[in-house]
C-alpha cells in the first residue's frame, strides 16, 4: 500500500510570507485569519523561515492523547479526522503533537488539523497552489528518504559523479 | 452602505490624560481618502495647529492602514505614520511593511491618532479591543535598541508573533531623523516619525489581533488574487526577487545616476564590487518576505565569521542604504555597510538620512569645517571605520559632532555655519535617495516637488529619465513632463493609501484592476476617474498642508551643487542642471496640476477635487 503524503515545506525556499496561512483559513472558513489556519509559519530571526502542518504520523500521538476519542486517522488518506461532535477543545492533542501542527479554533472551539483541503471545494491543497516560492509540496516518507539518500550520495561521491560525466 | 475590509474604527489616544476614545470612521471618509496616506493627510489638515514645534505635545501622530491587511493581496500588510515632520517642518510621512498592519487589522483598528505627551516613557499594547498604556520602567524598555525592545516585548507577552513597532535611542533622544523599526528589518524610516514618538514619550506599539477578516466578494476576489499572485512572481518583479533592490546599483551606475562622494559624482569607480550580483554571490544568506509579500526583496546578508570587527552581523540590504552608507561615503566595503545598516536599524535612525549626513560630514571634514580636533579621529571619504563610529555617536548623541549630526545635514549645517549648507544634499531638509540628478532633468523636478522632501517614492519620475521618455539632459516639453510626473504622483498617492508596495505596481494591468480589487474587498464600486481624482485630492491636500506651514516655490528646488558643479566622470560628466530649464519643467508641472506659477492650487482646482474646505485658508492663494 502506498504511504500517505503530507505537507512538506523547504526552509531554503520559504520566505515566511504567511500566504499559506491566509489562504488556508480562507478556503476552509471563508475568512482571512492566520489563527484559523491549519498550517503555521515559523520564523526564527534572523534567517530561519518554514511552515508546519500535520505530518500524518503512522501512530499519531494526537489520536492517542484524545480523551474523547474525537480524532481518527483516515486509513485511505492518512489525514487525522476531527469528530466535531466529540471534540471538546480540551487541547490534549495540541500538547501531544511534537510539531505544534494542531491549533484550537478561536471561533468554534474545535481543533483544526490539515486535511489537504479535502473538506473544501478545491482538489489540491491551496497553500501549495499559492506559495510564491513553490516551497510547499506533498511528499511521503518514502519519497523524502529517497531524495535525502540521493542528495547524500551526491555530496559523498561528488568526485565519482564528476568523473562519470 | 456597509464596507468590508475597513474596520472603520478610529482610536484617539490622549497620552497626557491616558484617555482613549473610540469612534467610527464614516463610509464616505473611507471611500474618499482610501486609507494610509489619505487618512493621515485629512486628519493633519483638519486638526493640526499651525506653526507648532514638531516635538511639542501639540503635534499629532497618525497611524493608519487601508482596507487590505490580512487579505492575500500581494504586499498588503503595510501601515503609515503621519505627523508634522521634525526634519522638514512640513508634512511628514513614512510607510512600513512587515506584520504590524495585519495584526492591527485583526485587532480591529483602522486609524490610531496620538495626542499630547505621556508623563513618563510608555509603550502601548493593542490586544484586540483591549488597549493598555504601560510605563516602560516595568520592563526597563526605555534606552533599549529597537531589536532588543522587540524581543523583550515578545517574551513579556509570551507571543513569538507579537507585532512590535519601536523606536531606539535615536528617537528617544529626539533625533530629527529618528525612525520606527518593526519586524527587525522594516522601518518607517523617513521624516523623523521616530523622533515624534520619542517626543511623546512613546517607546513602542504592540499589536495582537484575533478577529477574522471578511471581504465583500470572496469568489471574484479569490480568482483575481490568484492571478495577481502569479503575476507578482513574474517578470514585473524579477529584479526585486533575484538580486533585490541592490540590482539597481549597476544599472543606475551605467547611466551615471548612482550618487557618490556626497553627490559630487554619479558614476562609482568600484562598481565591479558594489553591485547586487556581487552582494548575492558573497554575502546574502536568505531572502525574506513581509506578511503577504510574494516578492521578498529583503536580502539578508551576513558578515563572515573571520571578519575582525563585525563577524556575524546580519543586515537587510537595500539599495538606498548601500548608496548612503557605501559609495556616498566613498567606499565599497560590504561588511561596513552591513554594520552601518544594523546600527541604523537598532538605534532607530533613517538609514538614508543617516548615511547621507555622514557623507555631508565627510565633505565638511575635507573642507576643514569639521576637524580632527572636533572629532578625535579622521573622517575622510572612504574611512568606513570612522563612518561606523560616527553613526553610533549620532544614534546615541554621545559626542559633540555626533549630537550635531543626529538631526540631519540641514540642521547640522545651520549649527556648523560657514559654507556647510553648500554640502547639505537635501530638499526641504530631507536627504536625497540614491539618484544622482545632475543628468536627470525630469527627476530633479520630481524629487524636489515631493511633499516630504527629496524622495523617489512620491512619484516615479526617475523612470522618465532612466527609460528615456524625455531627454534627460534637456528641457523640452515641460508641460508634457509635468503631466507625466503628475500621473505617477497621483497613482503613488493611491498606492500609499490602499496601502500596497510600489514593487507590485507592475502587476496591475491598469487602474481598473485596482478598482476591481477595491470593490471585491470593500464592496464599494469606484470608477477609475473617481479613483484617480481621489489620488490627486490626497496629493493636493498634503501640498496645501505644506503651503499653510509656509512652504514656497523656493522649497521645490534642489541644492545649488546640481546647477553649478558637474560630475567629473561617467555619462553625466560635465553636465549640470540648467536653472532656467529646471524652472520651466517645474512650472510645467505646476500647470499640469492646475496650480499657479508659484505652485499654489487654484480655487478651481480645489473645487474640482472636492477640497472646498481648503479655499481661503492658503497664504498667497486666491481668496
Amino acid at each position: 500500500m502506498p504511504r500517505h503524503e503530507f505537507i512538506v515545506v523547504d526552509p531554503d525556499l520559504c520566505i515566511g510570507c504567511e500566504i499559506c496561512e491566509s489562504v488556508c483559513s480562507f478556503v476552509h472558513e471563508g475568512v482571512f485569519n492566520p489563527l484559523l489556519s491549519r498550517i503555521k509559519r515559523v520564523r526564527i530571526e534572523p534567517i530561519v523561515n518554514i511552515a508546519l502542518s500535520c505530518q500524518k504520523c503512522e501512530d499519531p500521538d494526537c489520536v492517542n492523547a484524545c480523551p474523547q476519542k474525537a480524532l481518527e486517522k483516515d486509513e485511505k488518506t492518512g489525514s487525522i479526522k476531527v469528530n466535531e461532535d466529540k471534540c471538546t477543545g480540551c487541547a490534549f492533542c495540541i500538547r501531544a503533537c511534537p510539531f505544534g501542527a494542531i491549533s484550537l479554533s478561536t471561533e468554534s472551539g474545535i481543533v483544526l488539523i490539515c486535511d489537504l483541503c479535502e473538506s473544501t471545494e478545491y482538489d489540491e491543497p491551496q497553500c501549495i497552489e499559492l506559495c510564491p516560492r513553490e516551497a510547499i509540496s506533498l511528499k511521503s516518507v518514502d519519497q523524502i528518504g529517497d531524495e535525502n539518500r540521493i542528495d547524500a550520495v551526491k555530496r559523498l561521491l561528488s568526485e565519482m559523479l564528476e568523473e562519470s560525466k | 452602505m456597509t464596507l468590508e475590509g475597513y474596520t472603520q474604527q478610529r482610536v484617539n489616544i490622549h497620552l497626557d490624560t491616558e484617555k482613549i476614545d473610540i469612534s467610527t470612521i464614516h463610509e464616505d471618509f473611507c471611500t474618499k481618502w482610501i486609507g494610509g496616506y489619505g487618512f493621515g493627510a485629512k486628519v493633519l489638515w483638519d486638526e493640526l495647529k499651525l506653526d507648532i514645534d514638531p516635538f511639542s505635545p501639540d503635534n499629532i501622530l497618525v497611524w493608519a492602514i487601508g482596507p487590505y491587511p490580512t487579505t492575500i493581496i500581494p504586499t498588503s500588510s503595510k501601515y503609515g505614520l503621519f505627523a508634522k515632520s521634525p526634519q522638514t517642518g512640513l508634512f511628514g510621512m513614512s510607510i512600513s511593511s512587515g506584520s504590524i498592519a495585519q495584526q492591527a487589522r485583526r485587532a480591529g483598528h483602522n486609524m490610531i491618532v496620538f495626542y499630547g505627551k505621556a508623563e513618563e516613557p510608555v509603550f502601548i499594547m493593542f490586544d484586540d479591543d483591549d488597549i493598555n498604556i504601560i510605563p516602560c520602567k516595568e520592563l526597563d524598555l526605555w534606552g533599549k535598541g529597537c531589536w532588543e525592545a522587540d524581543e523583550i516585548l515578545k517574551e513579556h507577552y509570551n507571543d513569538s508573533r507579537l507585532s512590535v513597532a519601536a523606536i531606539g535611542p535615536a528617537g528617544e533622544k529626539l533625533s530629527r531623523m529618528g525612525c520606527v523599526t518593526n519586524d527587525r528589518n522594516r522601518q518607517a524610516g523617513r521624516t523623523g516619525m521616530g523622533g515624534v514618538m520619542g517626543s511623546k514619550n512613546l517607546k513602542a506599539l504592540c499589536f495582537r489581533g484575533t478577529k477574522s477578516v471578511k471581504i465583500a466578494y470572496p469568489k471574484e476576489f479569490y480568482e483575481k488574487a490568484k492571478e495577481l499572485i502569479k503575476r507578482s512572481i513574474g517578470t514585473a518583479t524579477t529584479k526585486y526577487r533575484e538580486n533585490g533592490t541592490p540590482n539597481g546599483l549597476a544599472s543606475y551606475n551605467d547611466m551615471g545616476m548612482l550618487a557618490n562622494y556626497n553627490f559630487r559624482e554619479g558614476y562609482w569607480k568600484d562598481i565591479d564590487i558594489l553591485n547586487g550580483q556581487y552582494l548575492n554571490d558573497h554575502y546574502v544568506v536568505k531572502t525574506c518576505g513581509c506578511s503577504q509579500c510574494t516578492i521578498a526583496c529583503d536580502h539578508l546578508a551576513r558578515v563572515p565569521n573571520d571578519h575582525p570587527d563585525w563577524a556575524g552581523t546580519v543586515a537587510s540590504m537595500d539599495i538606498e542604504n548601500i548608496y548612503s552608507m557605501g559609495c556616498d561615503c566613498g567606499h565599497s566595503d560590504w561588511p561596513a555597510i552591513m554594520k552601518g545598516i544594523e546600527i541604523c536599524d537598532t538605534l532607530g535612525m533613517d538609514g538614508i538620512s543617516a548615511g547621507a549626513t555622514v557623507a555631508f560630514a565627510m565633505e565638511c571634514f575635507e573642507k576643514g569645517i569639521i576637524t580632527k580636533k572636533d572629532l578625535g579621529y579622521d573622517l575622510s571619504f572612504g574611512n568606513y571605520k570612522s563612518m561606523i563610529r560616527i553613526l553610533e555617536e549620532m544614534g546615541n548623541r554621545s559626542s559633540k559632532i555626533g549630537d550635531i549630526l543626529a538631526d540631519g545635514s540641514r540642521a547640522a549645517a545651520e549649527k556648523l555655519g560657514g559654507d556647510a549648507m553648500k554640502y547639505s544634499m537635501q530638499v526641504k531638509g530631507l536627504e536625497f535617495p540614491m539618484y544622482e540628478i545632475h543628468g536627470m532633468s525630469s527627476f530633479a523636478v520630481g524629487a524636489s516637488v515631493s511633499i516630504r522632501g527629496a524622495c523617489h517614492l512620491r512619484n516615479g519620475a526617475y523612470g522618465l529619465d532612466a527609460k528615456g521618455k524625455f531627454d534627460r539632459f534637456g528641457y523640452e516639453k515641460p508641460l508634457e513632463r509635468g503631466k507625466a510626473i503628475k500621473k505617477t504622483e497621483d497613482e503613488y498617492c493611491l498606492i500609499d493609501s490602499l496601502i500596497v508596495c510600489k514593487f507590485t505596481r507592475g502587476i496591475y494591468e491598469n487602474n481598473q484592476e485596482y478598482c476591481d480589487m477595491y470593490k471585491y474587498v470593500s464592496g464599494y464600486e469606484m470608477t477609475t476617474e473617481q479613483f484617480l481624482n481621489n489620488g490627486e485630492a490626497i496629493h493636493n491636500l498634503a501640498k496645501c498642508f505644506n503651503i499653510r506651514e509656509g512652504a514656497t516655490k523656493a522649497d521645490d528646488y534642489p541644492p545649488e551643487r546640481f546647477f553649478t558643479e558637474p560630475p567629473t566622470i561617467g555619462p553625466a560628466k560635465g553636465v549640470t542642471l540648467d536653472k532656467k530649464g529646471y524652472t520651466s519643467i517645474l512650472e510645467g508641472y505646476y500647470e499640469a496640476r492646475g496650480w499657479t506659477k508659484e505652485g499654489i492650487p487654484t480655487d478651481e482646482t480645489l473645487k474640482r477635487l472636492g477640497l472646498d474646505f481648503v479655499i481661503g485658508k492658503l497664504p498667497g492663494g486666491k481668496k
